[in-house]
């Protein structure tokens, strides 16, 4: 064997020419250099963690009670922070972008063309799969067992499963930073283009194998989610009393479940064209690319609803609880859900009229986009009634609330513009449509998330975060976003193409500064909430809610300690209305010791999670640099770990009553110590989470 | 509702404690719900197939490419699989939790022999085609045909696999309530892989017939 195979055999594809940091070297430019650094910086990252955890001697804790955990709840810690991490990697490339327009005008700027194309790939793709979806997975994984008085979700073992798959693609993507190089397809990844005749590089496949397990996770997790609210509602916690975000992640794990394979069936198709030469979406030999075109789509559009929904529950609840009033027309905002999720599936080809359909369907799936705006429509007054006359404070989590009303109605409003076909062969891939999409998805996936983040961190970790530095970043945030993507708008109706490189009109340099320094103060949103979370920490004493209500709660979530037992409930709550926790505080029924505690069943923890997601991560390293044995050894890996755990029987731990007993003792008697609060004073060190009940 | 009326009918648990029933009813519904999600992908390679069937590209055409005979006999054999694994379901269903019955582990082995002979059948059908000049690259039509029906075979191949697995818990720890509950869903999962197999010969192999 010659070491040319020799080599090809155990390390495929790869040379010394796949890591950017030997291009830089060889070919030193800033592109290079920058695309170099990134990759340092992840590396330098991750050694730092790494060092960090041995110096603290940290690895047994990480592992035993984190890494293995089966813990929902820590399940959707772990999720929550790969989401920050991606968001910081996908906010800082945005950045570039900006940086590269607003510097390139008659000139090239300092990214190649290929450089900016990879960053509004990876971008896109992050943002979508590796922020957003995360760190939903995340909140529900917290809050819906919670709100719906269940100790855990159906399926565990399943749970960790799909925090390493979505783990192991975010890692994917990362590595792609490192070693190769990404797609240059954009984060809907269109052939022919990512073909390869088009894209021989190992850019698509990268996008594809990190996609693809994310794609699958999620489904999982929809499925999860599904099973564990329609089967594990508490006794009394009807389908018309659970909290209003129990229900968006109802129909949000009903559209996972159903929305995510047309994107696995189109990455998998993809893949196949692009290793065994099959003709799915090529331009010769019987190739259809609209194919493609339509799977996405299918997917895609769904996807947004998938994104959007569960944020739409966050401000349900956030909307309620800071105006100290039950949710205005609870009814209608269940039907609107629902009725969102099912034509989610009827506007699919709005995302390509001008891809040569007759005008007849173009008109058909222009008339259901407009009446998605309905269900909207309906849940943007019901938020508006709900705060009428109600007792609000504009806390960070409320007042993310109504920059999202405001701002979201903005970009319903150009929505309608872009659901009419004629308009929309007008302003058709130009930055109207950037703009548009981040208006919809800036307000009603990010700003939901963080309104979410700031109401259950106190939940999660017992105490509450720096209220000062939360509006700074909250003011950052909104103040960014206007400043970067109005500008857009007025370039798009200009005529400026979206993911140029290059732009040739000096008229759009003042725009271009605009949307740049918002870019600047949308990063500086980010640190914020980096000095937040760290000022938070180290204040932490002065703001602990340990009693667990520090905003006068309306679910079941906030009858537990914060944080919680690992076992959540104590005692299996019995539901009898709408709000179940504000209505017990009034009755003076909440914080009733039970009279006796029983031994409690919890999964035990399993590594099985991790290796399913690590090996499905190495099978695909091995498939995007085509090395065979990496590629069999991690679906040998994946089918071993599956079929040795299935021989597992010791898989429960219990909870003696007696260590229950102490808990709760002890949590109970820091709530009667506890001063109750007014909600005036819910922001200052006086709230020891004990809300004081007026009426 | 009462512990009695969440009983799974189709595995009777007996006495297992109440966990069991608990576990059974979450265990199937959610394998139900796989199985839907499931059906999205390969109604989506129906789709596809559907809209290259004329994307031959002056290659093999269905008419000339399908044995309509051999396709006949995969079906009978896959359709004998299910009965037998209806008779394991029934052998299973009134099994106590430490016995390991022999007409459970026969029939599952006889669902396995089917299960394999299929993937037999239809491998040596695959080679045939690749002999005449029909394989994946030469068309788009050719293509969606080696997506959807092999993807068809990897299910079976996992199945057989599955299979394999049960009985060796069959043998190692009776008929436990996990067993049961496990061989449950490995039915769910045997019966839909014949639905779809019933779709992809009406679908593939009669409509190649008329093409």
């Amino acid at each position: 064997m010659s070491d040319v195979t020799a080599w090809h055999t155990l390390f495929g594809n790869l040379s010394a020419h796949s890591l950017p940091l030997v291009r830089a070297w060889q070919h030193p430019s800033v592109s290079e250099v920058i695309a170099a650094g990134a990759g340092l910086i992840a590396v330098i990252a991750a050694a730092a963690l790494v060092a960090l955890v041995t110096a603290l001697g940290k690895w047994r804790y990480l592992w035993k009670e984190w890494l293995t955990s089966l813990d929902p709840k820590r399940i959707a810690i772990m999720y929550v922070i790969i989401a920050f991490v991606m968001l910081s990697r996908a906010l800082i490339e945005g950045v570039l972008m900006r940086a590269q327009q607003a510097a390139a005008i008659r000139t090239t700027g300092f990214l190649s063309p290929d450089h900016f194309a990879q960053l509004f790939s990876t971008h896109g793709s992050i943002m979508v799969f590796f922020m957003a979806m995360p760190f939903i997975a995340g909140l529900i994984n917290y809050v819906v067992p919670l709100q719906i008085g269940a100790r855990d979700v159906a399926f565990p073992l399943l749970n960790s499963v799909s925090l390493y798959l979505t783990g192991g693609a975010a890692g994917l993507m990362m590595v792609s930073l490192v070693v190769g190089e990404f797609s240059t397809g954009g984060w809907s990844g269109y052939p022919p283009y990512t073909e390869l005749a088009f894209s021989p590089g190992v850019g698509p496949d990268y996008w594809i194998w990190a996609v693809t397990l994310g794609s699958i996770a999620s489904t999982l997790s929809g499925l999860n989610f599904l099973v564990t609210i329609l089967k594990m509602r508490a006794p009394g916690m009807h389908l018309m009393r659970m909290p209003l975000f129990c229900w968006t992640s109802l129909c949000t794990a009903i559209l996972m479940i159903f929305a995510m394979p047309p994107l696995t069936v189109a990455t998998a198709l993809l893949a196949l064209d692009r290793y065994l030469g099959y003709h799915f979406f090529t331009n010769d030999l019987g190739g259809n690319m609209m194919n493609y075109a339509n799977l996405f789509w299918l997917f895609g559009h769904p996807e947004v609803y998938i994104l959007i929904l569960p944020a739409f529950g966050v401000y349900s609840e956030v909307v309620s609880t800071f105006s100290s009033k039950e949710l205005y027309g609870y009814t209608s905002l269940t039907l609107a859900t629902a009725a969102i999720a099912v034509l989610s599936f009827t506007v699919w080809v709005h995302h390509f009229f001008t891809m040569g359909q007759s005008s007849d369907i173009n008109g058909a799936f222009g008339i259901a986009t407009m009446a998605i705006g309905v269900p909207t429509g309906v849940k943007i007054y019901d938020w508006i009634w709900t705060m009428f006359e109600g007792e609000v404070r504009f806390t960070v989590p409320m007042l993310y609330s109504l920059a999202f009303m405001v701002t979201f109605v903005l970009g319903g409003f150009s929505g309608i513009i872009l659901a009419i076909p004629p308009l929309d062969f007008q302003v058709h891939n130009t930055v109207f449509l950037v703009a548009h999409f981040h208006d919809m998805l800036i307000p009603g996936v990010l700003y939901g998330l963080l309104a979410g983040y700031h109401y259950w961190f106190p939940k999660a970790f017992g105490f509450r975060l720096n209220e000062r530095w939360g509006r700074v970043a909250f003011g950052c945030w909104v103040a960014g976003f206007y400043l970067a993507f109005m500008p857009l708008y007025v370039l798009g109706l200009s005529g400026m193409v979206r993911r140029t490189q290059e732009i040739f009109d000096p008229a759009f340099r003042p725009w271009l500064l605009i949307a740049f320094c918002g870019a600047l103060l949308l990063l500086c949103a980010l640190s914020c909430l980096v000095i937040q979370l760290w000022v938070s920490i180290r204040n932490r004493a002065q703001t602990r809610v340990f009693a667990g209500d520090p905003w006068d709660g309306r679910g079941l979530e906030w009858s537990l300690s914060a944080p919680p037992p690992d076992y959540a409930y104590a005692v299996t709550p019995q539901v009898a209305s709408r709000d179940p926790f504000y209505d017990a505080k009034r009755r003076h029924a909440a914080y009733v010791r039970p009279t006796r505690y029983e031994d409690i069943d919890l999964p035990r923890d399993s590594a099985i999670g991790l290796i399913i997601g690590a090996t499905a991560a190495l099978a695909g390293f091995g498939l995007v640099w085509h090395i065979g044995w990496l590629v069999i050894a991690g679906v040998v890996g994946v089918v071993a770990a599956v079929i040795a755990r299935s021989f597992a029987r010791n898989i429960h731990r219990t909870v003696p009553a007696a260590e229950v007993e102490r808990t709760e003792d002890r949590w109970l008697r820091a709530v009667a110590e506890a001063l109750p609060v007014s909600r005036a004073l819910e922001t200052t060190g006086a709230n020891q989470g004990l809300a004081k009940v007026t009426s | 509702m009462s512990a009695d009326e969440r009983r799974h009918v189709g595995i009777n648990l007996g006495a297992a404690d109440p966990m069991a029933h608990r576990d059974a009813e979450r265990a199937a519904f959610g394998f139900w719900v796989f199985l839907m999600s499931d059906a999205v992908i390969f109604a989506l390679l129906f789709a596809t197939y559907g809209s290259m069937l004329s994307a031959t590209a002056g290659g093999p055409t269905p008419a000339g490419s399908f044995k309509i005979g051999s396709a006949f006999a995969e079906t009978l054999v896959l359709l004998s699989s299910s009965f037998t694994f209806g008779m394991a379901s029934i052998s299973m269903k009134y099994a106590d939790r430490a016995e390991r019955p022999a007409p459970l582990l026969a029939w599952l082995a006889a669902t396995l022999i089917l299960g394999l002979s299929f993937i037999g059948m239809e491998l040596h059908d695959f080679v045939g085609l690749f002999r005449e000049g029909a394989y994946p690259s030469r068309s788009g039509f050719l293509s969606a045909f080696f997506a959807l029906v092999p993807l068809h075979g990897l299910h079976v191949l996992a199945g057989s696999l599955w299979l394999i697995v049960m009985m060796a818990q069959v043998a190692v720890f009776g008929c436990d309530a996990r067993v049961k509950i496990d061989i449950l869903r490995l039915g769910l999962f045997w019966h839909f892989l014949d639905i779809v197999w019933i779709a992809i010969f009406s679908v593939v192999y009669l409509q190649g017939l008329i093409r």
